[in-house]
């Protein structure tokens, strides 16, 4: 063997080790920041609100009188009302959102090529970077009037504007995610069926979306949180008047806007200010429930079976 | 079917003339002409980039999925242009393929037999069943998952996958087989099984083999072609290749492990 020279001190600390556990340490540090973030906002907002929840509160009341007088002599705080002004503008958006950011994704992912797939994929990344009070003033602006001509109502500020225009809201966010999704099939699968001599449509609706199953619920789930999280082109679109809709013309307030539009005014710890926070305890658990189910999908939480037909 | 000597009274499957094929301006096969016979295994042997698997994808015009892949001359299969034909779903449909690495599609084994029939319009229960069952037997699977046919399809070991791929591209019930260098990722056990089965096969249909192992070419096949560096160094029957009747002297050096 030649001569190795002197070999390097086994019980001295290179550099690079330093390096590497500083770099440790401060993705440790990062980590667990947002873990305690996340922990105090709770703790914060639990506790502002979940006191009054629990205890001042009839809970009754609360969740099943669609009648929101906060501010009158004889205080009514039930969130009916704005639980349906959410739901309905949600799941509009969603009805719109869901085609529209599918379709896209679709055709970016395995339609589109080179130069148009390029500007299309940045394109679609802008429209989801335009701020929401951009959008509500869209709704405000562009959409009523609109509505007004176009159906023959009296008000443009609805369920329907608020609902299309939070649909294309989120149709962007959801079109990149899906299609991440897609990108994440692999292509020897696309070309496996094609070789079956599958075609375009056989490969991505009997290969490809099965396939990408996961990732396009979890888009799709995404989509819905973003909806029920929204709150200033939906305080801006809806008309903002508690209201359970029976048309999609009828006017009606969220729980999101009620509580940037009435915060402010309130007095701080008093039953109308703490009965805000129990809404966004409220907000909270259901975006929560949403963020989980979308994070199961992505990880595969529910397998395909493969079953036989 | 050939029925006379086979040797003498041939039937064309395949007749490659001029075929050129380009990836931009770079050419990974020059102007390459041979034609391939039924019911025969023809060997395609070289090293890495001799323009194989690029062949391969111009006899089922997978080319076109391919930005930038152009392909010039013909490629007569059963007579017609592959390029003639309208309904290039019809083209691929007759002609089944095995890529190198084994591809279970993320269906139940049954589905990736099954796809193709179905894709073909075949919804009778009964004959699926059929179907799926003779392809994997006559890809020597069936008896290792019989009992799990409901399992997931790309869970099965590399060896298992690649022989359920033989059998999906079976169902297509295929006049041509193309291998692109299936035993990459199979055990030698395994192999030897495929070996057998493909010996077999040959009495129906036409078999394209690429391989890089030179005895494999060897052991299957009939004929063989060699291509080196985009070039089609030479074709002939495969045992006077090996027993020195060779034009070029690389093709000797090549089969002689000199380099490669």
């Amino acid at each position: 063997m030649a001569d190795r020279g002197a070999l390097p001190d086994v019980q001295r600390r290179s550099a690079a080790w330093w390096q590497d556990k500083v770099a440790q340490g401060l993705v440790l540090i990062g980590g667990v920041s947002a873990i305690v973030l996340i922990l105090a906002i709770f703790i914060f907002v639990a506790q502002e609100g979940l006191g009054f929840l629990l205890k001042d509160l009839d809970l009754v009341e609360f969740f099943t009188s669609p009648a929101w007088r906060p501010t009158s002599d004889e205080p009514e705080y039930g969130i009916l009302a704005l639980m349906a002004g959410t739901a309905s503008v949600t799941g509009l958006a969603m009805l719109i959102a869901v085609p529209f950011s599918l379709g896209a994704a679709i055709y970016i992912g395995e339609f589109a090529t080179g130069r148009t797939r390029e500007v299309l994929k940045v394109l679609v990344e802008l429209l989801a970077a335009i701020p929401s009070v951009v959008w509500g003033f869209i709704g405000l602006s562009i959409m009523n009037p609109l509505i007004i001509d176009v159906f023959d109502v009296p008000v443009g500020l609805s369920v329907l504007n608020a609902g299309v225009i939070l649909g294309l809201m989120a149709a962007p966010i959801m079109t990149t995610i899906a299609e991440d999704a897609l990108k994440a099939v692999p292509d020897g699968y696309r070309e496996a069926a094609e070789a079956l001599g599958a075609t375009r449509w056989q490969v991505i609706f009997k290969v490809v979306l099965p396939s990408a199953k996961n990732g396009l619920v979890a888009a799709i789930l995404l989509g819905v949180g973003r909806g029920f999280g929204e709150t200033m082109a939906v305080l801006m679109a809806t008309g903002h008047s508690v209201n359970i809709p029976t048309s999609p013309f009828d006017s009606v307030r969220a729980m999101t806007a009620t509580i940037a539009a009435e915060l402010g005014e309130t007095a701080q710890g008093s039953p109308h200010y703490q009965v805000l926070f129990s809404i966004g305890i409220m907000l909270f658990l259901v975006t929560f429930v949403i963020n989980m189910a979308a994070d199961v999908f992505v990880r595969g939480g529910f397998k395909l079976k493969g079953k036989r037909k | 079917m050939v029925t006379a000597n086979p040797t003498t009274e041939r039937v064309e499957k395949l007749a490659i003339e001029d075929l050129t094929i380009r990836y931009g301006d770079t050419v990974a096969l020059d102007s390459a002409s041979f034609k391939v016979f039924e019911n025969e295994i023809f060997g395609i042997i070289g090293p890495a980039n001799s323009g194989k698997t690029s062949f391969l994808r111009a006899l089922n015009r997978m080319n076109e999925m391919t930005t930038g892949m152009t392909v010039d001359g013909v490629v007569r299969f059963d007579g017609t242009d592959v390029r003639d034909w309208r309904d290039v779903y019809a083209l691929r449909s007759r002609i089944g393929v095995v890529f190198p690495l084994p591809v279970g599609l993320p269906l139940s084994i049954y589905d990736n037999v099954a796809l193709s029939p179905r894709l073909r319009g075949i919804k009778s229960r009964a004959e699926l069943d059929t179907i799926v069952e003779q392809c994997l037997t006559r890809a020597a699977l069936f008896d290792e998952v019989k009992d799990r046919l409901d399992s997931l399809g790309s869970l099965l070991s590399g060896g298992q996958q690649q022989r359920l791929t033989i059998a999906r591209a079976l169902s297509q019930d295929p006049e041509l087989l193309l291998l692109d260098e299936f035993s990459i990722a199979v055990d030698p056990v395994t192999t030897m099984r495929i070996e057998d089965v493909l010996k077999d096969l040959k009495q129906e249909l036409t078999i394209v083999l690429v391989s890089n192992l030179v005895r494999q070419a060897r052991r299957l096949a009939d004929r063989t072609a060699f291509f080196l560096g985009g070039e089609l160094v030479e074709v002939g029957e495969t045992e006077a290749l090996f027993t020195g009747e060779v034009k070029d002297s690389r093709t000797t050096d090549y089969l002689e492990g000199r380099f490669g």
